[in-house]
């Protein structure tokens, strides 16, 4: 079986792997990292997306191998462990943006990348647009675009946090 | 209202775990040696199994079994049930044709289950899966609700595919209601089959240890005890008190997750026969086609008015498409959840609702969102706003004109309402919605080329289910009462083990609200516990709204016992008479005194039991109630729908949303709102976008995220939510419940504003553009602007 290296929330990680097994699979089953999931499989509801090279990208799309020498961020690598939140996962707790949690991470990841692409002031008809790639099914999103809007606001500031603007 | 009691917007607890990553699904739990489970499933709807050849399989890589229904069946497993008897009008009992969790003989639906392949790695699993051969006689087979009972006959006990032909009401009074109306309003209506799609897939890990002869199942279920005991009892895989079923964090559930499935079946059977720990994740695809559907009503429905638009009679002939199997609350849904629901808000004299409940070769169908209710107040909605433009009535002025005013209200559905006022909640809807500007707006919209339209939807469903004597005398199998323990500690701190299971809902926060501010301790100090049957005393689970109305007043139930013993305590304490003793914000204290000892004293006290003896009091102070509402609720409320719709494509825009919902007492008004947004979205999912749908050979077209259209952000508003009050008479906290609601209400106001639009009643659900202009082309000169 082949081995692929990667940095994964700043810390560089290997493992074997099938050249057909995903890279969502390879951060939840090799490296235990939980908070990225799978909803579906058509590449559509957004639940495992993560940041690859500093980019928004579905982790259920990505074979593992691909991701040979890549720098990977997940849910869990937005907040040092007992730090701060990032702001964006406050405003989601701020703004009720989420419910069984499910689709959360990925909803956030994506976030952050619409802040990237669009800057921190966002309006309503962008956020709505620019979440083409995730579904929630608990909240209507209505709370969820207003979690990141608020997000993005504050991050405005500059985030006290390991995910470097790239 | 202090800022973490009952009325505040507390943000939530469980929301640390999920923002971060570390909720824990059911597929993040591993269990040492853990194996997996592939389903081999039928690529046909309806076929004899002339053979299945497992040889291949299982000489595959990593394979440790390749099991089949006839092994099932060898071992003694036995069937999954349907646990609500329904009869037909003629007095015999509903078909329930056998359902193993490995079809043998026959398959009855695309995606029925004729074996599994347990193996070390997923990937070695489907390899062998891929090599399991099944030799299969193609059968014809229906799929379509109104065809069923001229289709070939899916099960033996079921001629004509009939399982039960049921009705509700008094038809000849009916009958004669409508033989004196002014005007008769008729509607056809298809109620579209729809695929539930929480995002969490559902999954499943059983694990056998041998040495205790006990199974552990985690599970994704909405109520882990029910699945215990429908498992232990009735598919008789183990004693109940060697069973032990965990819900951990569960994402979504809408219902889909209420019913007990193969999948979890052959898990446990599996892991005890192999010895190890057996876990099965659906894909989606396998979601599609495993996931009990909801809705998949065909009605033919008629309201009979006066010549001033009052209402005398409705009735409603059903055909209600419960799929290949029925599935564990299926029967109940097109009966007493919906026909029950017919009179809606309006006092109508007579009903008669007849529902004929069918097998086709399609998924089981069982309660998603609503249940039942949003069925029932669409055919309402709808024949209330078509005969309100037939008799040229403004919407809102023929439904004031049958509001029901007094209460309580009998209807002639068996509901009899506790409280209500439909009447505010419409005119505070009709305020925030700015009705009065709509005709503005439509001009503005027409220079734009679009058809803007309004739609009304006010709706009451019934939900806290419910009384367990009611539900028993309706043929329910088990009671719907529901448990809390009261456990405070030493140092004052509490846990409530509750039989609700929350899944999105928030109980961690809600919950915790309600015993801090009755106990007044801190909210940090309260913990719920739930989702476990080694932990939590026997529950039903959460479904049907029932968490707020019927989970929390088993909450306060036993608080009260719990300050009736502090109180004794207290009394020992401050060495007076029991009913001298006072409890107010958290103090214990001698009335007309100042002697006083807090909360954190008295349970300490308890505990140590220094202060009296073993003959006086009991030490320790923990607290269990079992509550069994004494009614149902009835929430209910108003939504209004703008659209916008481009006269040239078809295509609908909703542009705006107004909801005026009176769910009694709220805790959290932050997570109602949350509740409201999402029962909307799926109700605007059911009117706009969603539908499953199988073609002529009974195949499932709709079989993914690619073809079946799930609501994004880009498809809904923001929405305005508004409430009113009143409180449930029936219940401590006067909650009506919230979860349902906007599920309910949605579709009937989509749809009432598109045909205002566009000026055709021509329409189904999903009111795709296709299907919007083809109506518009059937439409009567449109309706003139300024009116």
């Amino acid at each position: 079986m082949p081995t692929v290296s990667m940095t994964v929330n700043g810390k560089a990680v290997s493992g074997q792997v099938e050249e057909r097994t995903l890279l969502v699979q390879f951060l939840r089953e090799n490296l235990r990292l939980t908070g990225t999931h799978v909803g579906c499989d058509t590449s559509q509801c957004g639940a495992c997306v993560i940041h690859l090279d500093g980019i928004a990208a579905k982790s259920c799309t990505l074979l593992a191998l691909q991701c040979e020498g890549a720098k990977i961020t997940t849910i869990e690598g937005l907040a040092e462990p007992n730090g701060p939140l990032h702001p964006m996962q406050e405003a989601f707790r701020q703004n009720h943006g989420l419910q069984c949690g499910y689709c959360t991470p990925g909803m956030i990841m994506a976030a952050l990348d619409i802040v990237r692409r669009n800057g921190h002031d966002l309006d309503e008809h962008t956020i709505r647009e620019q979440l083409d790639g995730n579904i929630c099914r608990c909240t209507g999103y209505h709370n969820i675009v207003k979690a990141i809007a608020a997000g993005a606001k504050a991050m405005k500031g500059g985030a006290p946090s390991r995910q470097a603007a790239e | 209202m202090s800022a973490t009691g009952i009325g505040a917007a507390v943000r939530r607890k469980e929301d640390f775990r999920f923002i971060t990553g570390q909720g824990q699904y059911t597929d993040d739990v591993t269990r040492p040696d853990e194996a997996r489970a592939v389903f081999v499933r039928s690529p046909h709807a309806h076929a004899k199994i002339r053979n299945i050849e497992v040889s291949a399989a299982k000489t595959m890589p990593g394979v440790i079994a390749v099991l089949t229904g006839a092994e099932l069946a060898a071992d003694k497993i036995g069937n999954l049930i349907c646990g609500w008897m329904i009869h037909s009008k003629d007095g015999s009992p509903m078909k329930m044709a056998p359902h193993p969790a490995l079809t043998t003989g026959k398959v009855n639906h695309v995606g029925d289950a004729v074996a599994v392949v347990i193996a070390e790695t997923l990937a070695q699993g489907r390899d062998a899966a891929e090599k399991v051969k099944v030799d299969y006689e193609p059968l014809p087979s229906v799929t379509d609700a109104a065809k069923a009972k001229s289709g070939p006959q899916i099960h033996e006990v079921a001629p004509k595919n009939t399982i039960y032909e049921w009705s509700l009401g008094d038809e000849k009074a009916t009958t004669a209601a409508f033989a004196k109306a002014k005007h008769v309003t008729k509607l056809d209506i298809v109620n579209n089959r729809l695929v539930p799609n929480a995002v969490e897939p559902r999954a499943a890990l059983a694990e056998y240890d041998a040495g205790t002869d006990q199974l552990t199942l985690w599970n994704t279920t909405q109520n882990p005890h029910v699945a215990r005991l429908v498992i232990a009892a009735f598919v008789a895989m183990a004693p109940e008190h060697k069973l032990r079923v965990i819900a951990p964090d569960v994402g979504g559930g809408f219902g889909s997750k209420i019913f007990i499935y193969p999948e979890e079946v052959v898990c446990l059977w599996a892991a005890r026969k192999t010895r190890r720990p057996v876990k099965w994740v659906a894909e989606r695809s396998e979601s599609f086609l495993t996931d009990a559907h909801g809705r998949d009503h065909v009605t033919h429905a008629e309201l009979a008015l006066d010549e001033n638009g009052k209402i005398l009679a409705l009735r409603a002939k059903t055909i209600a498409n419960l799929g290949a199997y029925m599935s564990t609350f299926s029967s109940s849904i097109p009966t007493y959840l919906y026909a029950t629901l017919m009179s809606g808000q309006y006092d109508i004299p007579q009903i008669h609702c007849e529902v004929d409940a069918v097998y086709t070769n399609t998924v089981p169908v069982d309660a998603y969102r609503g249940a039942g209710r949003p069925e029932a107040t669409f055919v309402v909605e709808r024949l209330v706003e078509v005969a309100a433009r037939e008799m040229k009535i403004e919407p809102a002025e023929l439904r004031k004109r049958n509001f029901i005013k007094s209460f309580p209200h009998q209807t002639p559905v068996i509901m009899a309402y506790d409280a209500g006022d439909y009447h505010a909640s419409l005119k505070k809807a009709m305020e925030l919605a700015d009705v009065k500007g709509f005709n503005k707006r439509k001009r503005e919209s027409a220079r734009n080329g679009k058809l803007r339209g309004i739609g009304y939807s006010t709706y009451i469903e019934a939900c806290g289910i419910a009384p367990s004597q009611a539900v028993g005398s309706l043929g329910a199998g088990v009671g719907l009462w529901e448990s809390a323990e009261v456990r405070v500690n030493p140092t004052g701190s509490v846990e409530v083990l509750t039989g609700s299971h929350a899944h999105g809902q928030g109980h961690e926060t809600t919950f915790a609200q309600l015993v801090s501010e009755r106990l007044g301790i801190p909210f940090e100090n309260v913990s719920i516990v739930h989702g476990d049957t080694d932990k939590v005393q026997f529950g039903m689970g959460t479904y049907g709204s029932r968490s707020g109305a019927v989970g929390m007043s088993a909450i306060v139930k036993a608080l009260d016992k719990i300050e009736a013993k502090a109180k004794k305590v207290a009394a020992f304490m401050m060495e007076a008479a029991e009913t001298d003793i006072e409890f107010k914000d958290g103090k214990f204290t001698v009335a007309g005194t100042d002697k006083s000892v807090g909360f954190g004293d008295v349970a300490l006290n308890a505990y140590i039991a220094h202060k009296f003896t073993g003959a006086q009091l009991e030490p320790g102070l923990k607290e269990t109630s079992f509550y069994d509402p004494t009614n149902f609720t009835f929430p209910a409320g108003c939504h209004i729908c703008e659209v916008e719709v481009d006269s040239e494509t078809g295509k609908a825009e909703i542009v705006a949303w107004t909801a005026v919902d009176d769910f009694g007492t709220v805790i959290n008004p932050m997570i109602v709102e949350g509740q409201v947004h999402g029962g909307i979205a799926q109700g605007v999912g059911q009117a706009l976008l969603e539908g499953a749908v199988y073609d002529k050979d009974g195949q499932l077209v709709t079989g993914s995220f690619m073809d079946y259209s799930m609501p994004h952000a880009h498809d809904l508003p923001s929405f305005h939510v508004g409430l009113t009050e009143t409180k449930s008479p029936s219940n401590p906290l006067g909650i009506k419940g919230c979860g349902e609601a906007g599920a309910i209400a949605a579709p009937a106001a989509v749809i009432n504003a598109i045909t205002d639009a566009i000026g055709s009643e021509q329409l189904s659900m999903p009111a795709t553009a296709n299907a919007v202009w083809a109506a518009m082309q059937h439409a009567p000169a449109q309706r003139q602007a300024a009116e």
